[in-house]
């Protein structure tokens, strides 16, 4: 990791010529009030400075691309609001609390409460599944795995990274339905008397292959933060472990876990964010129900982002406003998640090059 | 001879009494046979799951007796170590089985229609009982918006990076960073959304007779702002790993800093900058669900990325499999293929690039 604050501080320590002025005490050395005017002490040979330079409009610039950031997740609301008003302005129902979604018809009536759950419960099943298989690859990558296996292996998770959306989506829905269907028939005839795997079927497109489906695509962003958390434990401490006596897993429980918690609850925490705003994989693997539903593995289940791309087609004016509305929903949440796990990723940050 | 080995006549202290006892490699494969074997009589005799669950239960089996056997020979804490360690071999295992069974269904399903045909004709009068049809137009849309996106999300980015290492200080630096890392985490429909909001609905009515109109262009500014976060973080960090002494030495001889950046940073941290925008470039290729938005998707070949809807790869991909035709699952696996052959030779491209980097972590 390049987190190296101080080596940063250090790159510009040799050039006080263009420290910001409002950097400088009040009664900073002897520099000059009026910067026309060679500063005392030695440098006279340094060119003046001048008000606009080259290095002001660069400074200028860069600073501008940095703020850009804040402009774009700015504008993002704004225009989104912007667009999602009028819509919400014509629905005849409470869009926090309505089921139905009939944003086209002269007498709209949508609600986000329906979508809103399918991505919950979405995410939940795929984090269920994912974060101990990706924890537990994580931690075979950084202590348990020789070298010569660890590297490749780590290669193959970032490609399953890599690999788009779509054809998670395709072989979700064209391969994996199978197996999730035989599955589903079988937890219905065991398993039937638990309202979760309950209902008369038809099975397949359900809840469940749609969050199998994430978890694999949640995997490996899980994992590979979660494998350098692991890797950054402090081996004073794994060794320490060892020295008394503990076994393999003893030391992974008392050292490289408490300290990898943190980092670790907040890759969960990414990888849900993920999770959340995934849309190509669901829209092709849910079958589209707008109902709150525990069953797993009957037909149905939607998600804000999956019904974004399914109704976009055939959306009329209004129904585009609604949708925009949905996907501000959709970005405020995972705005949230995310800021919450950057902000722990920060303080630990902090934390550690402090202790450091 | 070592102190173990030796026989000290009087004291019982044999090789047997200093090491622990471990589990002979004979009794754990026992374990696994037997575990098996019981699961295999007991799902299928019983007739309540295949041999899926035949073999689930034998591994759930075998970890139970290994935890038992090691237990009566190691002692409960060795047990418990390796029961852990099963479960984790095992996890990774179950998580290589999808990646497997993906690969190969894309490299059965896909080479199908994996002919010149396909990468020479688009889907222009392509009746649903027509076998024919390519992703010509859908690669030529791709190329495109991706490459505008580069375009403008490279300066963009790198500049910001810039500013957070070389000149940033301060609250509002800390602010950058920190959204430019939640921005990493923004929905690719979402930011979709945004370009349907601001560009296709407002701006572009205004070149085209107050119609919002679809166009390729639009799509890859949705991309830039997917790429911006990941250009600014990858880059942020190949920039801090430049000496400092390189830096200091450009001012001890009286280069400006802006010189300095441009003549001496950027150049030393330029393979790694290279690496961060090819895995942006890939992670840009595969998104649909801005393109879906925003481009609207076409059959014909278009190559003007400002005039009107146009294909992307992955979105012919969504298209093909919503298709009704029977033609159109082959299609999508080819297309899918080359989509995937397109965004792992880029990634892998960048990672062997980024291991020649001279800056190491």
């Amino acid at each position: 990791m390049g987190d190296y604050p101080s080596r940063s501080v250090n790159a510009t320590a040799g050039d006080l010529g263009v420290t910001p002025r409002h950097a400088q005490g009040a009664g900073y050395g002897n520099s000059p009030s009026n910067y026309n005017e060679p500063p005392l002490g030695g440098g006279g040979a340094l060119p003046k400075k001048t008000r606009f330079s080259i290095e002001t409009g660069f400074r200028g610039l860069s600073t501008a691309a940095g703020a850009m950031v804040l402009v774009i997740i700015v504008a993002i609301a704004v225009f989104l609001i912007s667009k999602a008003v009028p819509a919400l302005q014509a629905n005849n129902a409470s869009f926090l609390t309505e089921l139905k979604w009939f944003p086209n018809d002269t007498e709209p009536v949508f609600g986000i409460a329906a979508l809103a759950f399918g991505t919950v419960l979405s995410s939940i099943i795929a984090l269920i599944v994912a974060v101990p298989i990706a924890l537990s690859i994580a931690l075979f990558l950084s202590h348990y795995a020789p070298r010569r296996l660890a590297t490749p292996l780590g290669f193959v998770i970032d490609l399953l990274a890599a690999v788009p959306s779509v054809v998670f989506g395709l072989w979700g829905r064209d391969v994996f339905q199978q197996p999730v269907r035989d599955f589903s028939i079988w937890l219905n005839e065991y398993f039937g008397w638990i309202p979760l795997f309950g209902g008369e079927g038809p099975f397949g497109q359900s809840i469940m292959l749609g969050g199998l489906v994430l978890a694999i695509m949640v995997l490996p962003i899980v994992t590979s933060l979660s494998r350098e958390v692991f890797q950054q434990t402090p081996g004073m401490n794994e060794e320490a472990a060892l020295a008394l006596g503990a076994t393999r897993w003893e030391m992974i429980r008392t050292a490289v876990l408490p300290y990898g918690k943190p980092g670790v609850i907040a890759a969960v925490m990414l990888g849900l964010g993920r999770a959340l705003g995934e849309t190509i994989a669901l829209a092709l693997t849910l079958s589209i129900a707008f109902k709150i539903n525990f069953n797993l593995i009957e037909n149905g289940g939607n998600s804000i982002a999956a019904n974004i791309a399914n109704a976009f087609g055939e959306a009329n004016e209004t129904g585009r406003g609604a949708l925009i509305a949905s996907g501000l929903v959709l970005f405020v949440i995972t705005l949230v998640v995310n800021m919450t796990a950057r902000a722990i990723i920060y303080r630990r940050r902090e934390f550690r090059d402090s202790a450091a | 001879m070592s102190i173990l080995e030796r026989q000290v006549p009087g004291v019982v202290m044999t090789p047997d009494h200093i090491r622990s006892r471990k589990l002979p490699v004979v009794t754990n494969v026992l374990v696994a046979v037997a575990a098996f074997a019981v699961a295999a009589v007991v799902v299928l005799g019983t007739g309540i799951g295949n041999w899926v669950l035949a073999v689930v239960v034998g591994a759930f089996l075998y970890l139970v007796g290994l935890y038992f056997a090691a237990s009566r020979v190691e002692g409960k804490r060795a047990a418990k170590n390796r029961s852990m360690q099963a479960l984790i071999y095992s996890a990774c295992v179950l998580a290589i089985l999808p990646l497997a069974s993906v690969v190969w269904t894309l490299v059965s399903k896909g080479v199908e229609r994996l002919d010149a045909n396909f990468f020479s004709t688009s889907m222009n009068n392509i009746g649903a009982r027509d076998p024919l049809g390519g992703a010509y137009h859908a690669i030529i849309g791709t190329l495109q918006q991706v490459g505008i996106a580069t375009l403008m999300s490279v300066p963009l980015g790198v500049l910001g990076a810039i500013y957070l290492v070389e000149y940033g200080r301060g609250k509002f630096a800390g602010t950058v960073r920190f959204f430019v890392d939640v921005m990493t985490g923004i929905p690719s429909i979402v930011a979709g959304l945004f370009i349907l909001s601001f560009w296709v609905l407002i701006v572009s009515p205004w070149f085209n007779n107050g119609q919002p109109r679809f166009s390729g262009f639009a799509a890859s500014l949705a991309l830039a702002v997917l790429m911006l976060p990941t250009i600014v973080r990858s880059t942020e960090e190949m920039l801090r790993l430049v000496p400092g002494p390189l830096r200091e030495g450009s001012y001890a001889l009286g280069v400006p800093q802006w010189k300095t950046i441009l003549k001496v940073v950027l150049p030393t941290a330029l393979p790694g900058i290279v690496t961060g925008v090819m895995l942006a470039v890939a992670r840009a290729a595969g998104e649909t669900a801005p393109v879906l938005l925003v481009a609207g998707g076409a059959a014909a070949i278009n190559f003007d990325p400002f005039g009107g809807n146009q294909q992307s790869l992955s979105l012919f991909v969504y298209q093909q499999a919503g298709d009704a035709s029977r033609y159109a699952p082959a299609r999508a696996w080819t297309a899918a293929l080359t989509l995937v052959a397109l965004v792992l030779i880029l990634t892998i491209a960048a990672k062997l690039l980024a291991r020649r980097n001279k800056l190491s972590r």
